[in-house]
């Protein structure tokens, strides 16, 4: 083991370990900060793995913008301070949910880790850097680039348009 | 350093974000579980873009694309879940539609208790016209 498989090692169990306990908490504010720090330590893997911008890109949009989001709406929705039951599905179905997540892991696992079993990167020298990524992205990528920032723009008018959208129960929505 | 790591750890996030999605009733927490889930898929494009002969840089450059395109996601989830907090009164996911025949008689939908009408002041919306 090199010093980057520790140091990976060590960064990754504190991604698992907050990841669940953001989905097993009963404080619902406290699952928000708990993926707070999933996703900020997600970032740490992502700099170890060598990818400067990507690391830089999660904590920009998903630490900084997304979970701000995800607290907003817990405020907006009146999200309860203190423990809280009834957040969680019934124990049975928990359960169930336990069954299959493991499946899902199970099966991802057996899949993935054959594939790259043995495989060892370099990632003191790297080969794929920020100005290579700049040139994919404004070379082969380009049109794709572009079309992300038509969907950026339709998912805003979209979030405008739903937000004045009025459900009723019984009657059709306008 | 070995790719081994970083697979095991998107399959326990993809697994521990299919249980969030599951085991939650609360609409946001869930939206909480699809977050992880994408964020495994981002790892397992980052772990296999860190190999030298990866054509395209297409691992990150397609990781920077997810992630643009969750943040589009958010968005219109969260403006879903507020459209339905506001009409229903809650964000309970695994709740009973309530069967009445009258809407106007449901009081968790009656427009006086809700406490966004006096903000948005929405004349166009058709809750009004059963208010007056």
């Amino acid at each position: 083991m090199t010093t980057r498989d520790i140091v990976f090692v060590v960064v990754g169990a504190i991604t698992a370990l907050s990841a669940l306990l953001s989905v097993t908490t009963r404080h619902v504010v406290h699952a928000a900060l708990w993926l707070l720090v999933s996703l900020g330590s997600l970032a740490g893997c992502y700099l170890v793995l060598g990818q400067e911008l990507v690391a830089l890109v999660q904590l920009l949009v998903y630490v900084g913008a997304i979970v701000v989001l995800v607290l907003f709406a817990l405020m907006l929705t009146r999200a309860p301070i203190g423990p809280n039951p009834d957040i969680s599905t019934p124990p049975w179905q928990r359960v169930v949910a336990v069954v299959l997540g493991g499946a899902t892991t199970a099966l991802l696992a057996a899949t993935l880790l054959p594939v790259l079993s043995g495989v060892t990167v370099d990632l003191d020298r790297p080969r794929s850097g920020t100005l290579q990524i700049a040139q994919a992205v404004f070379g082969t990528w380009v049109w794709p680039f572009e079309l992300l920032s038509v969907l950026l723009l339709v998912a805003l008018i979209g979030a405008f348009a739903v937000s004045r959208l009025v459900i009723r129960q019984g009657v059709d929505a306008p | 350093m070995h790719l081994q790591y970083p697979l095991a750890l998107a399959a326990l996030l993809a697994g521990i974000g299919v249980f969030g999605v599951l085991a939650r009733r609360n609409a946001v927490l869930v939206l909480i579980g699809v977050e992880l889930i994408l964020n495994a898929a981002n790892l397992i494009l980052v772990t296999v873009g860190s190999q030298p002969d990866a054509p395209f840089a297409a691992g990150p450059v397609l990781t920077l694309f997810v992630i643009t395109i969750a943040a589009a996601e958010v968005c219109v989830a969260l403006a879903v879940i507020l459209a339905m907090f506001r009409g229903l009164g809650h964000i309970d996911l695994t709740a009973d539609p309530e069967l009445t025949d009258n809407p106007a008689d449901d009081p968790a939908a009656d427009p006086a208790d809700d406490p966004d009408y006096a903000t948005t002041g929405d004349r166009d919306s058709p809750r009004n016209e059963v208010a007056s």
